[in-house]
């Protein structure tokens, strides 16, 4: 069975990256065996480099590498069958499910009730008895069909580093017993949590690197927003999946105006907001509306919300500050964290002015460590160990005409602040800043 | 089925808490003890003895030598534990999560080798 579309190394590099997940996963169900799934499915791909060119891309392409994958793995299995007995039982329960591999029937039906496979695989990579690190580099590793190689580069490790990390992690799921299957009801909004919160680790980290001198890695940015459309495919009733991707879309629009001709970081109240994605605008929207219409609000669908009303304004003069702040309140009822606490001071500056916020800060600061107020939960010296700290109050000591204290307060957010274009945006606001000041370096 | 050690570490030279505090601590150890048995997950549970009873035994030209004391001294010391048969590391998670909770102190869980896996 061919078509006569015209195959190239870069369709067959696309069919990959789209199928890739969704093969290891079915494939993993049916040998139980992470290695094995992941081998039969590169040997899979192996083959259709060669025969695709020639025969033409098969109807189903997805139906077509699961069904050479699982017969590549059942021969497998029968080879080492002959030495162990547990292999060939193995052997014979995926025998049941094998099928010839000019069946096209076949092939379409193995495409298609196979989303809950994945599933199952996303909250075996996101599992919590794997480290953070580990679910990040399984999650992209086996459901993004990222190289080793290409994960390292992505989270600036040697390549050695990271394949040791994704071997002990795939060891441990073996060793342990950590199982291929949707979590129960019981369990599944704290696993859900796990599993958002390694999708955005991976947005973010694709957004600002932490460290390192570029600033933008698309890549990681888009694989995320990829994984986050599909897992709301597969739980359409989740509300915190649908705003974390609303989240994704939001933050991604402002992509194209967030980084000024010399690199550095362009903040948003100076983007120019005619660059900004209107497509994934509108989509972001729309999703933040079907969230607010479900009315069970989470930490995502409020950020998601917030950057709703940012992008919603056509000129910075017309942001629903308010608004923003409300919607702060709301978060800060469910998730009272710094970085919280500090954007909303941001809002606040532009609803009752800087020297309100700045006394909110402050009183962030003087709080820390207490049991109630602002700042409850948070470690003591925590916000000082921040560069978000400095720079907010930088910004409002600025606009409050205390250049002196604002300087001061630009040294400590620059100290800080680790990601190289972050920096050179702090250096130009304070260099702005120091030629207001006769005598300030 | 598989089996998994859940191991309880005691620090190192705390005094043992009293009886009033350890008995309703030791009531509900034995109660999810029982419940274990009766769900068919329960192989073996023990307490043991402070590590000062220990005795380790090395071998020096061929001649077993015995050493008074424990193997490491740590800060903490494994205290007790427990065994469990299980299908997997989730149904293993459940009964440790509840055992830690009615102790009180960290505890490991460790699946035991598999020579089939």
């Amino acid at each position: 069975m061919s078509t006569t579309k015209p195959v190239t190394d870069a369709r067959i590099g696309e069919i990959f990256r789209e199928e890739y997940g969704r093969a290891v996963a079915v494939l993993t169900r049916t040998f139980g065996d992470l290695d094995l799934a992941e081998d039969t499915v590169q040997d899979a791909f192996t083959i259709a480099v060669r025969r695709w060119p020639i025969d033409g891309v098969p109807p189903s392409p997805a139906g077509w590498i699961i069904t050479t994958a699982r017969n590549r793995g059942i021969d497998r299995i029968r080879r080492e069958s002959r030495r162990d007995s547990k292999h060939a039982e193995a052997a014979a329960l995926a025998e049941q499910t094998r099928t010839d591999d000019s069946e096209v029937d076949d092939e379409d039906h193995e495409a298609g009730p196979v989303t809950d496979d994945r599933l199952r695989l996303i909250f075996t990579c996101c599992h919590p008895a794997l480290a953070p690190t580990a679910q990040v580099a399984l999650t992209l590793r086996l459901l993004g069909g990222l190289s080793t190689p290409e994960i390292a580069r992505a989270f600036l490790v040697p390549e050695a580093t990271m394949a040791q990390r994704i071997v002990r992690a795939k060891s441990k799921i073996k060793g342990a017993r950590i199982p291929n299957r949707i979590p129960t009801d019981a369990d599944l909004p704290d696993r859900l949590r796990t599993v958002l919160a390694v999708l955005y680790l991976i947005f973010n980290e694709g957004y600002t690197a932490s460290s390192g001198d570029s600033l933008v890695r698309d890549d990681l940015s888009a694989e995320a927003i990829r994984l986050t459309r599909l897992l709301l495919g597969l739980m359409p009733d989740e509300p915190e999946v649908r705003g974390l991707l609303a989240l994704m879309l939001l933050t991604q629009a402002r992509r194209p105006a967030r980084i000024g001709a010399d690199g550095e970081l362009v903040p948003l109240a100076e983007q120019e907001r005619s660059r900004w994605d209107t497509e994934l605008i509108a989509t972001g929207h729309d999703l933040v509306l079907q969230c607010i219409r479900r009315n069970q609000p989470g930490p995502y669908q409020l950020q998601a919300a917030i950057n709703a009303v940012h992008t919603d304004a056509k000129r910075l003069e017309d942001t629903d500050w308010r608004q923003i702040v409300l919607l702060y309140d709301q978060l800060l009822a469910i998730s009272p964290t710094p970085m919280v606490e500090l954007n909303r001071a941001i809002a606040l500056a532009e609803v009752e002015g800087p020297e309100v916020a700045l006394g909110y800060v402050e009183a962030l600061r003087q709080a820390q460590g207490s049991t109630s107020g602002p700042g409850r939960r948070m470690e003591q010296g925590l916000l000082e160990r921040s560069h978000l700290f400095h720079t907010v109050r930088a910004d409002l000591l600025r606009r409050l005409g205390q250049p002196a204290e604002a300087l001061e307060a630009y040294d400590q957010a620059i100290a800080l602040a680790t990601n190289a274009a972050e920096q050179r945006f702090l250096q130009r606001r304070r260099a702005e800043l120091s030629g207001l000041l006769p005598n300030a370096g | 089925m598989a089996h998994y050690l859940l191991s309880i570490y005691q620090p190192s030279g705390a005094t043992p808490p009293p009886p009033e505090v350890l008995g309703p601590i030791m009531d509900n150890v034995d109660a999810l003890n029982k419940e274990m048995q009766a769900a068919g997950v329960w192989v073996y549970a023990a307490g043991l003895d402070y590590p000062s009873t220990a005795t380790v035994i090395t071998t020096e030209n061929g001649e077993p030598v015995l050493t008074d004391g424990p193997y490491v001294e740590l800060k903490e010391y494994l205290g007790g534990f427990t065994i469990v048969d299980v299908p997997d590391l989730d149904v293993a998670l459940d009964w440790a999560k509840r055992l830690q909770s009615a102790i009180g102190l960290p505890l490991e869980v460790r699946p035991f080798f598999d020579v089939h896996n």
